[in-house]
């Protein structure tokens, strides 16, 4: 009997595990293909796109083209500038946002909140027309203000439906306690309840953070500019109407999933409590 | 200086009342402690008092002046916490400081306050700690420390002793006696528990619905109850009520008998009684009895006895330890 239980419960841990590594797998194949073809001559390329560089197919030109050649270091920076400063203000005003629906008592509350979470179903590309215009009405056209403005709009309302349900599990006692020692609710907010909720913004950046680095829809149609190219549309640089450098487009986008490997890597730790909290006690 | 006046304070939520026309004073170094049962509005009581909700009507006025206007910090009082609410990522200095850092103190005077605070508490050799690293006595006298170091007029602990257990709660009051003592300041003091209640206040304020029925001296409570609900919260275990008509009692609808106010004697007595249950307390021992006529009560036995379940016993109530009330619960003071 116990040997059984036993036996079924490695069975079990067999077959989920098989099954994870089987997504994995799924989800890092054409990551790997990626990679492993930027290392490549175009004839290896296109001959064994399956197979690792060998000593006769190996070659780093890609690389060179793309640091060297084209405005690679210009995308970089504005695919960073693009990203970050969204995701600062999705975190600030999300908490924000998140902290007065969650702390206080006022009418229209519940709307409020439905309203801002509205978002999550309707996707923001719905919008494109209306959001080009406004641009173009406003002169933000070719812009990374158009694209911060726009990336802020997009990665709120998750932000402020995942980091509302976290805020109401913060001791009301510690918030009182706060005001009771003097703190303003700003205060109160930045420094008691946010280092609480540190695992779930931690989640919220990364959830934010991705899809806005990927995007190419936006910075397609709001600033194609050479100026305020980001690196996913400068990448199609290479992307030509009869000839396309595929060495330079692997290794472009090969570099462009290093920053977003990084920053994963380091909220990771913080992630998986996020995830898993509240599921977890 | 630490003075308290409540007037006319209501609370609703809605359509909820859950205060309605509270009216009481607290004088200076006074030790009040409020006493009900869970939801009578105890807690939301303190915390119109703090700051922390604004009362639907009436005036909060400490030291003469009306505070309903001004915020929890510009009060000069103080809270403790049930869950004791410290600062989980700062060490015990930083959370008993915090305070007095927000109303930019000077630092020397801010570390002197802590110091002396700690000293007092003996949090001395804790003060680089976290909150994690605390054990729950030790995180409540952080919580007492961070409210000593606000130097308040006014001390208010909410339900301060719940979360520990029992050995510490004994440990823990006896401190907060000490503490008002050495303090001399007023504190105003929420639980549900009477023991706590009856051996640290000056002076019960016993709430039930939100209304106060009596304040008074805990012995005052205990020998004068003035209606039925505070004689039947205030004492351990409750006092009994008979019907009036069955002890032959004129006047009265309701009589009312401590547990330590009947006789019990194995061969002659009033009433000839079956023994239910006995709780052997080694001190003392309470005994459940059921009368044919009266039904079930309790009795109260210094020391311990040889009775068991199923015997007979004789039980006589002591005439003059015996409170009457009438048919709105309100006692009868003519005896």
């Amino acid at each position: 009997m116990h040997l059984d239980k036993k036996f079924s419960h490695i069975g079990r841990s067999i077959f989920i595990h098989t099954f994870l590594i089987c997504f994995t797998i799924l989800a890092l194949f054409p990551m790997v293909i990626v990679i492993i073809n930027s290392f490549k001559t175009r004839k290896g390329i296109f001959r064994e796109p399956l197979s690792f560089p060998t000593a006769e197919t190996f070659s780093i030109k890609g690389y060179e083209t793309v640091i060297t050649g084209g405005d690679f270091q210009l995308y970089f920076t504005n695919s960073f500038i693009v990203t970050s400063v969204s995701l600062f203000f999705i975190l600030l005003f999300g908490a924000m946002a998140s902290y007065a629906l969650s702390e206080y008592r006022f009418k229209g509350n519940l709307f409020m909140g439905l309203f801002l979470a509205f978002g999550i179903m309707i996707p923001i590309r719905l919008g494109t027309v209306a959001i080009l215009k406004l641009m173009v009405a406003t002169g933000l056209v070719n812009t990374l203000t158009a694209l911060i403005l726009v990336y802020i709009a997009q990665g709120l309302p998750l932000c402020i439906f995942i980091l509302t349900e976290f805020m109401k599990t913060v001791s009301d006692d510690l918030k009182n306690a706060g005001r009771i020692d003097g703190l303003s609710e700003y205060r109160i907010l930045f420094t008691l309840v946010i280092p609480l909720i540190r695992p779930a913004m931690a989640t919220v950046a990364v959830f934010s953070m991705i899809p806005i680095w990927n995007d190419l829809w936006f910075p397609l149609i709001l600033a194609s500019g050479e100026e305020v190219k980001t690196i996913t549309l400068g990448a199609q640089n290479f992307i030509g109407q009869y000839l396309t450098n595929w060495n330079a487009v692997l290794a472009a986008l090969s570099l462009a999933i290093l920053p977003v490997v990084i920053l994963y890597l380091i909220f990771s730790r913080q992630l998986i409590r996020g995830i898993t909290s509240g599921a977890v006690k | 200086m630490g003075t308290l006046k409540l007037k006319n304070i209501s609370k609703s939520f809605g359509n909820v009342e859950v205060l309605r026309d509270i009216s009481l004073e607290v004088a200076d170094g006074e030790f009040v402690i409020f006493v009900g049962p869970s939801g009578c509005g105890k807690s939301t009581l303190l915390r119109i008092i703090a700051g922390l909700e604004d009362a639907t009507k009436g005036e909060v006025i400490i030291d003469g002046q009306m505070v309903n206007h001004l915020g929890a910090a510009d009060r000069g009082i103080s809270m403790v916490f049930q869950s004791y609410a410290l600062y989980p990522h700062m060490t015990v200095e930083a959370n008993m400081g915090l305070g007095l850092k927000q109303a930019k103190t000077p630092k020397a005077e801010i570390k002197a306050r802590v110091t002396k605070a700690a000293n007092m508490l003996e949090l001395t050799p804790l003060l680089n700690r976290r909150p994690a690293e605390l054990s729950g006595g030790q995180r409540q006298r952080v919580a007492i420390g961070r409210s000593i170091v606000r130097e308040p007029k006014i001390f208010l602990f909410d339900e301060p002793l719940s979360n520990l257990d029992a050995a510490l709660r004994v440990n823990t009051r006896i401190e907060i006696a000490n503490l008002h003592n050495s303090l001399n300041s007023s504190m105003i003091y929420v639980t549900h528990d009477q023991v706590e209640a009856m051996t640290l206040a000056d002076k019960i304020v016993v709430l039930h619905d939100g209304k106060i029925e009596q304040i008074g001296h805990p012995i005052e409570l205990y020998n004068h109850p003035c209606n039925m609900f505070v004689a039947g919260f205030i004492g351990s275990p409750k006092m009994n009520f008979f019907d009036a008509d069955k002890l032959d009692v004129k006047n009265a609808i309701t009589v009312g008998v401590r547990p330590e106010h009947i006789k019990i004697d194995a061969k002659q007595g009033d009433y000839e009684c079956e023994i239910t249950y006995v709780e052997h307390l080694g001190s003392d021992s309470n005994l459940y009895l059921t009368h044919p006529k009266l039904g079930a009560f309790t009795v109260r036995v210094f020391g311990q006895v040889a009775y068991a379940r199923g015997e007979t016993l004789h039980a006589s109530l002591l005439k003059e330890s015996m409170h009457k009330f009438d048919e709105h619960e309100n006692v009868i003071t003519d005896i």
